[in-house]
């Protein structure tokens, strides 16, 4: 246990995770608002959307890129759920598997444009972007899509299997999705070939080329996959919201790529963990929610949650300069 | 005779306990071009940065017209009139020619007060005035990159003229030159020699210094070996010279009797000035040498058959049959493997751990549970890489340490053991001891002889003479792209390769 304790990569998570419970118990001290059981399930379902991107995100940062086209794919994912399921009047799992779908084209297209086209992940996702927040507004008619004839819709995010099972514990169903995709996110990484590839071509993309490794098609894997991520948390702000909103999205990319980086994922690849992005996904939200119970101004929040975000990154090059 | 325009006496230079120089003796005289012979690593490139500010001498005397100088920065360097044009370009492609000469002193336009502005008029006009006297057709404002390699090498040379230079050292500068290109170049260095001017000459082309030079000197292991009259001097004495050393501990493992069947055999192998009609057969169980000079086109050659550049032409059998290789997957697929030049950058993924890196090549093989979804059974790596970690006496705390902690010797060996794992037994090795230490380096001879025996066909790569002459069974040597004969293992010795590494085409000996 105490050699556990004190390995860097433990330390770090320590570090984030601790970072968490200051905040948390300075939160508690600051306002007796902020522990209430509401309070802490509104932080809870505040996360969801925002961790389910970060994670997305995760996989394409650990190999060295950056998707800044997250925020508005979820959208266009969330449209074409709407598109399928009040349009079309499908049954509602073909809504989830369209999301899911679509995302993962999107995904698909992103990967195809960086690794065969040659075209810097900056640009390329940045191009996607763009293109995805006129389709979804093209497509939606620059109006909510409301899913009215599927009632069962916002059971998705907003009912509680385990309240059910235990009314003690009456966490929305959007925060069980976010557990089960950071577990299976985490597996991934962790477990299967396209984990160990996703960090070894963010830890020398060319020596794994010259091992043999076809670099193309794994990139195109990784952002697939991100894509499809990015499906699921279009459902969750569809679900939320019972609606489609085309105009929303931009912006959630970079509170995304903040989690992950306060999680102390590298912006330059090859090193990252799924458990870090949801605790910077969670300081995001605690953060956010405590300085509006203490009725600290929005442009206030703002001002502060970018100097949290500096601050966790200069610890992480502190923590890494003293590694060597 | 004039008094020398440089003297450099008793110098000496350690990087990290290594001596680099030891006791180096070099005169300049005004007027003179002085060629600096010696083989790869000889120090003839450190004693140049040391010259021209780069390094600082460890020991030893420095003298500028006769005055005792510390030389301790480039800028130092040049306010003495001491000017370099490095082997490699150093020029921002996207800055214009007149920019680019004279970065970080660019003259200066007053704006309110204070200057602020750069006076570009006047920056390209004095590069053009530069230019005008090398009789260098160039608009000053062309950006560098637009420009041939060659007119690149002029304006670094133009660059180093302009610090009114009375020293100018050169190293390589024919290496990406064609020949009407390398007469214009020694055109302007006879009108710098009637100005004054000395220079230094590195080069390894023996015809192009019977040219240009006046005096020779040459180097080998850090040390100055003699200086001599260019014209009464042989290329076989400079040879001699720059080999020296004694052959006595070189010891190759005999070819066994039965050599094996040809298990990779390539025809015609072409990619621009690189690679030019390369051919050449490798048998199991031998180790072919490839020799030649920095820039001769082997590693070219052994990326090209890897599918890790792109080529013209050329065909490359394997095992008999002919074979299409356009990625380093389909050469995997077929059994090549290639140990780069430079672990860090193409052999190792140095952040990750050993086990990995091990089984980089071979990951699909340990899909064994739940092979739909991709699981990996981390269990059998590490088995596995352990095999390996023995077999190759690989020293690491575990399998779980980042292969950046260990040393050169073992991350060469976790190089090695990656393309073991993966049953490939054709293999390249691209320099394989560089930045190795000696006992290292015997453990790594040991290793490939001990493979070669194991019936893999082996290709080693290497700048040092005495490796070549040490492993392979038959050697290759290459100039210019161009294989430009082939010495049995008796044949070979360090003189008959230096002859056929230095053998320009189309150019004569004088």
């Amino acid at each position: 246990m105490h050699k556990l304790l004190f390995q860097p990569q433990t330390r770090q998570k320590l570090l984030a995770f601790g970072s968490l419970l200051a905040l948390m118990v300075f939160f508690s001290l600051a306002s007796p608002n902020f522990m209430q059981a509401d309070n802490l399930v509104a932080i809870l379902q505040a996360t969801a959307v925002n961790g389910v991107l970060a994670i997305a995100c995760t996989f394409v940062i650990i190999t060295g890129g950056i998707d800044l086209s997250v925020g508005t794919l979820m959208t266009f994912c969330a449209v074409m759920a709407g598109v399928v399921l009040t349009y079309w009047g499908l049954p509602i799992w073909w809504g989830v598997l369209a999301a899911i779908l679509f995302g993962a084209l999107c995904g698909f297209v992103s990967g195809v444009l960086i690794a065969k086209l040659k075209i810097p992940p900056f640009i390329a996702t940045l191009g996607m972007m763009m293109l995805l927040k006129g389709l979804a507004l093209v497509i939606s008619g620059t109006k909510p899509i409301y899913f009215n004839d599927t009632p069962e819709f916002p059971y998705i995010s907003q009912e509680s299997l385990i309240g059910e099972l235990m009314p003690a514990l009456p966490i929305p169903n959007a925060v069980l999705i976010l557990f089960i995709v950071a577990i299976v996110s985490s597996l991934i990484l962790n477990k299967t070939l396209l984990g160990r590839y996703t960090f070894a071509l963010g830890s020398n993309e060319e020596a794994v080329r010259l091992s043999g490794v076809n670099v193309d098609f794994w990139k195109i894997v990784v952002y697939s996959v991100s894509g499809g991520i990015c499906g699921i948390a279009g459902l969750l702000i569809a679900s939320r919201l019972n609606s489609a909103q085309p105009a929303l999205g931009q912006g959630y990319e970079l509170d995304a790529i903040a989690a992950v980086v306060i999680g102390g994922t590298s912006l330059s690849g090859g090193t990252g963990t799924i458990l870090g992005t949801i605790i910077g996904a969670f300081i995001m939200s605690v953060l956010t929610n405590g300085l509006r119970i203490m009725s600290v101004a929005q442009e206030w929040q703002t001002v502060i949650t970018g100097v949290i975000i500096i601050l966790a990154v200069y610890t992480d090059i502190l923590r890494r300069r003293a590694q060597r | 005779m004039s008094a020398p325009l440089v003297s450099i006496r008793h110098l000496g230079k350690a990087f990290a306990g290594v001596q680099a120089l030891q006791d180096v003796h070099f005169e300049l005289l005004p007027g003179e071009v002085h060629a600096l012979m010696g083989e790869n690593g000889a120090g003839k490139s450190t004693l140049m940065k040391i010259l021209a500010g780069i390094y600082a001498k460890d020991g030893g005397e420095l003298v500028l017209d006769g005055r005792a100088v510390e030389v301790t920065s480039p800028r130092a360097a040049q306010a003495l009139g001491i000017g370099i044009v490095h082997q490699e370009l150093n020029l921002m492609n996207h800055l214009s020619a007149a920019q680019n000469i004279f970065i970080g002193r660019e003259p200066l336009k007053r704006l309110g007060g204070f200057g602020l502005l750069v006076d570009e008029d006047t920056l390209n006009a004095q590069a053009a005035a530069i230019f005008a006297r090398l009789n260098l057709q160039l608009d000053p404002r062309t950006p560098v990159g637009e420009l041939t390699v060659a007119k690149q090498q002029l304006v670094e040379i133009a660059k180093a003229l302009s610090f009114d230079s009375r020293v100018l050292i050169m190293d390589e500068p024919t290496a990406a030159l064609n020949n009407a290109e390398v007469a214009d170049l020694f055109r302007i260095i006879r009108q710098l020699k009637e100005h004054g001017v000395g220079v230094v000459y590195i080069s390894h082309k023996m015809d192009e210094l019977k040219q240009i030079a006046d005096r020779v000197t040459v180097m080998r292991d850090g040390r100055t070996i003699a200086t001599a009259p260019m014209a009464s001097t042989s290329v076989e004495q400079i040879i001699a010279m720059m080999v020296g050393r004694s052959l006595a501990d070189v010891a190759r493992e005999p070819l066994p009797a039965h050599p094996g069947e040809v298990v990779l055999e390539v025809r015609g192998l072409q990619r621009g000035h690189a690679i030019r009609d390369v051919g050449f057969t490798l048998r199991r169980g031998e180790i072919l040498g490839f020799a030649g000079l920095m820039g001769a086109g082997r590693t070219e050659v052994a990326r090209a058959v890897f599918g890790a550049d792109p080529l013209e032409a050329g065909e490359i059998r394997v095992r008999g049959e002919v074979v299409t290789i356009r990625a380093p997957q389909d050469a995997v697929r077929h059994g090549i493997g290639y140990l780069s030049e430079d672990r860090k950058h193409f052999g190792l993924a140095t952040g990750l751990d050993v086990a990995t890196n091990i089984a980089l090549a071979s990951m699909k093989r340990f899909m064994r549970s739940l092979r739909w979804a991709g699981v990996i059974d981390d269990g059998a790596i590490a088995r596995e890489a352990q095999q390996y970690v023995g077999r190759l006496a690989i020293k690491t705390p575990s399998l779980t340490q980042p292969v950046r902690l260990l040393s050169g010797g073992n991350q060469q060996k976790i190089v090695i053991a990656k393309w073991l794992l993966r049953n490939c037994d054709i293999l390249f090795f691209d320099e394989p001891t560089r930045g190795i230490d000696v006992g290292a380096k015997a453990e790594i001879y040991k290793l490939l002889n001990a493979l070669a025996a194991d019936g893999k066909a082996i290709v080693v790569i290497s700048s040092e003479l005495p490796e070549v002459l040490r492993l392979a069974h038959r050697v290759l040597v290459m100039c210019e792209g161009r294989i430009t004969g082939e010495l049995s293992g008796a044949e070979a010795t360090q003189e008959s390769i230096m002859q056929l590494a230095t053998r320009r085409e189309g150019a004569a000996l004088h």
